[in-house]
């Protein structure tokens, strides 16, 4: 991109002029509101991101932005034009990427570029150029015969960028490109997009990570529907200025000090980071109740920077308290070993590819313990390994101390298990899916009802009981996921991606059961793509390609990553890190094997 | 409306032909299962009954009972067991073994002098399988007429021979009515099936919603996805074709551009429902269900392929005439078996665009113009 552009001949429009105005905006479907009293505007240079939990409506504004969808009420222009009544104009002003990329998995590279470029009336001989440019600037040149299907996630990615990029499209709308995409790949991507608006391209970037909301020039909130901040993303945390606060080397008493700040009257939002617990103070509330916190723990407090996050939380009136309902009624959790779950060696080969390549650690009691690594790095493989769903090719697992082999029913009976799609049944209602959880793990009587009651309590589920799964909201379904996972009490806990599609409230709750449930001595195995809640978990394992590139503690892998120029990296730095020495080993051990 | 773009839907047509020819499943459809089902319908499922084993009970000795069970073992349409009790037989129809038997009575002489006072043998079938034993009765009757016809006794009674004739299949051979019932099947399966499932599975991939995003149209589109289709199910009925003409013996009495064009008249109503069931479902495995039961099923059972229409009951054979696989499978049975009769084809031909035109209709109200 040095010599000039993707597009060749970029939009001609000066930056800051008005892209897309969205003027009251309602949309409904049915009885579901997804969009209401929608007023904002996006411009041109900018990269504007539209952030928000799954189901806050983003998608549908999305495609009310790409003329797909018409708004109930309320108007909306794209680059002058209106989506309704100038629709065809819209088409041909806006490049699209829908999530999943919206590529042909059975046509090549090279299939999936020309078709594209000839439904925008370009003639593929003729623009060679311009293909090799988008090539180039996507670095796919090398692939150009693969089939799609068979492309990484990252590389799926570029290609639907580059799909999208075709014609020169005036406003680039991008929905979820960063979900299933390596955080490598997602670097490459903010490049390539930060190329494009330097061009004067208005970027619309849809996002349920709220860290990359940092990176957009300018930030639509939207929440349940609502737009709940509009305007530049610093000057959302500048609002928390002196409100942040980090207690540091709180070490293994920090989920009961957390707990305990949560519980502050002064306090509006807590996790935990590494070995300390970050804090942020309620509007107008003053330092005292955490420094005296601070004092009885002998901790240092510390002021930090406020992210996103944190000024999204405080925005919906804070996170919940500290204490988890759940953990309360549960009595300790005794084993015979201090190891719950362990793996030697553990492989898993489909044919010809390996998903889980020689992985062996041990986790303790009690301990949450994080696996965290991109799309398709074999997290999910080895969970359903250590879980007793898939057969292991070769090497061993124990958990709570009984051989895999041997006696998957026995352990299966001594774990939860969440699927990272609900495992629930969306034909029988809530409470018939509470009975039917109680049922196969062999609850009966007396215990059953009163768990299912228990259950019901805590989780707020009372409104819901008669509804089906499918029309709860996505919260409400990982709440009731979690219900069936853990009302047979289980030593070892194992959820795989619990807190994906859920609005930030409501993976502080998440949190809040896990914390408290690992102080009674439950262990919990927990995978995540969020960056920030690895640093939840005590220690982290980071899979890449199939094997276990590292396995520390959150605060020791991002020690790693430091760098005079990063003296303070985040979780994603310290990933990226380990990424590109495992690939730079590579590289080296193949040059030696040649 | 979006200016027509023949450039848009020939990128769109390429790129719908290479998918179908990556996709084996799809390959699989258009071309082996033809054979497959024209060899079933060929030598597997045959409706003609030959061979049925009967039991034949001499009670008489006499001569002219000798020469009657002879005629019973002289044709080939039955495969004759001759006891001298009829218990031996009873318990052989009980088990299966033998499908009815005749007795041929021990005062069979006196009978057969009393010039049909009574009847002359008594013939015994097995109900279970009401079509054998129709045929084990007519044709144990058949041949008693045949056999007494020969003795010259009953020529005063019954002055008119009958001689019938089969026209277009002389020897009622089921394989050639059958075989070119099988081509309308496959095209259902190509038309409606396989376009279904493309259309839907576009949705499901999401592929729909970045194509929709593009300036292409919902008509170059649709027109995009069938023209392949139209392409693959008139190349399945060409190799159909020379399957069963050049392999099965089926005679092609018509044209072979008559039935070229029966053909592509029948994909209209064939793509037109696979269509329609797509944009209403958006779902691939609703699709093939859907698909299955009103495509697939109705073809195989109400069409006239299997059953003859006549024979049905009058609410059934209301329905038929919605199915434009019927016209589909009238027509073509007259151009392999009788030769090109417009008068004939063209009602077919006129009911077919119908009923295509109407799904279309359907179709393109069903097809929201976007996501809602």
């Amino acid at each position: 991109m040095a010599s000039g552009s993707a597009t060749s001949d970029p939009p001609n429009h000066p930056n800051n002029d008005v892209a897309v105005v969205i003027d009251g905006v309602n949309k409904h479907f049915g009885s579901v509101q997804a969009l209401q009293g929608l007023n904002a505007q996006i411009r041109f240079g900018r990269l504007t991101g539209l952030v928000g939990p799954d189901g806050a409506g983003k998608t549908t504004l999305m495609r009310i932005l790409t003329g797909l969808l018409a708004p109930n009420s309320g108007r909306v222009s794209v680059a002058g034009f209106d989506v309704v009544d100038d629709n065809d104009a819209i088409h041909a002003a806006t490049g699209y990427m829908p999530q999943r990329f919206g590529l042909y998995e059975d046509l090549s590279v090279m299939g999936n570029m020309r078709l594209y470029a000839q439904l925008r009336g370009l003639d593929a001989d003729r623009n060679a150029e311009l293909f090799a440019e988008l090539l180039d600037f996507t670095r796919l040149a090398p692939f150009t015969g693969r089939l799609a299907g068979n492309l990484s996630g990252g590389m799926k990615q570029k290609l639907g960028l580059a799909c999208a990029l075709m014609a020169r499209p005036a406003v680039l709308l991008l929905d979820e490109p960063s979900v299933g995409v390596d955080p490598v790949s997602r670097q490459d991507l903010w490049r390539m997009v930060q190329a494009l608006t330097d061009e004067g391209m208005a970027v619309v970037w849809s996002t349920a990570y709220l860290d990359e909301a940092e990176r957009c020039d300018s930030v639509l909130l939207l929440n349940e529907g609502r737009l709940a901040y509009d305007g530049p993303p610093g000057e959302l945390t500048g609002r928390l200025t002196g409100r942040s606060f980090r207690l540091e080397q709180v070490g293994d008493q920090r989920r009961a000090v957390l707990a305990e700040a949560l519980d502050l009257e002064s306090v509006g939002d807590g996790v935990i980071q590494g070995a300390g617990v970050r804090m942020v103070l309620r509007p107008h509330a003053g330092t005292g109740q955490i420094t005296a916190l601070a004092d009885r723990v002998d901790a240092q407090l510390r002021a930090v920077p406020a992210r996103f996050e944190d000024a999204f939380i405080d925005l919906l009136g804070g996170g919940p308290g500290g204490t988890s309902a759940l953990a309360e009624g549960l009595p300790p959790v005794r084993l015979e070993s201090d190891i719950a779950v362990s793996c030697r060696n553990l492989t898993k080969r489909f044919g010809d590819f390996t998903a889980t390549d020689n992985v062996s650690f041990e986790v303790r009691k009690g301990e949450i313990f994080g696996l965290l690594g991109p799309n398709g790095a074999g997290k999910s493989t080895t969970f359903k390994m250590l879980c007793g769903l898939l057969k292991p090719t070769s090497g061993e697992a124990h958990v709570v101390g009984l051989d895999l082999r041997r006696a998957t029913g026995a352990v299966k009976g001594q774990l939860g298990y969440m699927a990272q799609k609900f495992s629930l049944y969306g034909l029988l209602s809530v409470r018939q899916n509470l009975e039917f959880s109680a049922g196969v793990y062999g609850l009966d009587g007396a215990t059953r009802r009163a768990r299912i009651e228990e259950m019901i309590e805590i989780f707020g589920l009372q409104p819901w009981l008669s509804s089906a799964p499918d029309s709860l909201p996505l919260g409400y379904k990982q709440r009731l996921a979690l219900a069936c996972a853990v009302m047979h009490r289980p030593p070892v806990l194992f959820l795989d991606e619990p807190t994906s599609g859920v609005d930030p409230i409501t993976r502080r709750e998440f949190w809040t059961h896990i914390n408290g449930l690992a102080r009674k001595g439950v262990t919990v195995m927990v995978t995540t793509h969020f960056m920030d809640e690895a640093e939840y978990c005590d220690r982290v394992a980071m899979l890449y390609r199939a094997r276990l590139i590292a396995l520390d503690t959150p605060d020791a892998l991002k020690r790693r990553a430091a760098s005079d120029a990063r003296p303070d990296p985040t979780m994603e730095d310290a990933f990226i890190h380990l990424v590109e020495a495992e690939d730079l080993a590579d590289e080296a051990r193949s040059k030696a094997a040649a | 409306m979006r200016r027509f773009d023949p450039k848009r839907l020939w990128a769109l047509v390429v790129k719908e032909s290479l998918q179908a020819v990556r996709d084996p499943s799809t390959l699989l459809i258009a071309f082996v299962l033809p054979v497959v089902l024209l060899l079933l319908f060929s030598y597997a499922v045959s409706l003609d009954v030959r061979a049925v084993r009967i039991g034949v009970v001499q009670e008489s000795e006499s001569a002219s009972a000798q020469s009657l069970a002879a005629a019973f073992a002289g044709t080939r349409y039955l495969n004759v067991t001759f006891a001298h009790d009829r218990r031996e037989v009873s318990e052989r129809v009980v088990s299966g073994e033998l499908r009815g038997f005749v007795v041929i009575p021990q005062d069979f002489e006196q009978r057969l002098a009393d010039r049909g006072a009574r009847p002359l043998v008594q013939i015994i079938a097995d109900g279970s399988q009401p079509n054998t034993a129709n045929y084990v009765t007519n044709y144990a009757q058949g041949v008693v007429q045949t056999w007494r016809g020969g003795l010259g006794i009953e020529a005063s009674q019954a002055g008119v021979t009958l001689e019938p004739r089969y026209w277009f299949n002389a020897e009622l051979e089921s394989r050639r009515s059958l075989v070119p019932g099988a081509i309308a099947i496959v095209m259902t399966i190509i038309g409606t099936m396989l376009t279904a499932l493309v259309v839907a599975r576009e949705w499901e991939r999401g592929t729909m919603e970045a194509v929709l995003s593009t300036p292409a149209s919902v008509a170059e589109i649709l027109i995009g996805k069938l023209l392949p289709y139209f392409a693959l199910g008139m190349l399945a009925t060409l190799g159909a074709t020379a399957l069963a003409v050049f392999i099965f013996d089926v005679p092609l009495r018509g044209s072979l551009a008559a039935l070229l064009l029966l053909s592509a008249t029948f994909m209209v109503p064939a793509l037109g429902q696979g269509l329609l069931i797509s944009s209403v479902t958006r779902n691939q495995f609703l699709a093939a269900q859907i698909a299955l039961f009103s495509g697939f099923l109705p073809a195989f059972m109400l069409s006239g392929f299997l059953y003859e229409i006549d024979a049905m009951p009058a609410p059934i054979r209301a329905i038929t005439w919605f199915i434009p696989a019927r016209y589909f499978v009238s027509s073509l049975k007259t151009v392999f078996l009788a030769g090109d009769i417009w008068a004939v084809f063209v009602p077919n031909l006129l009911a077919m665009a119908g009923i295509g035109i109407l799904f279309f209709v359907l179709a393109k109200r069903a097809t929201r113009k976007n996501l809602e």
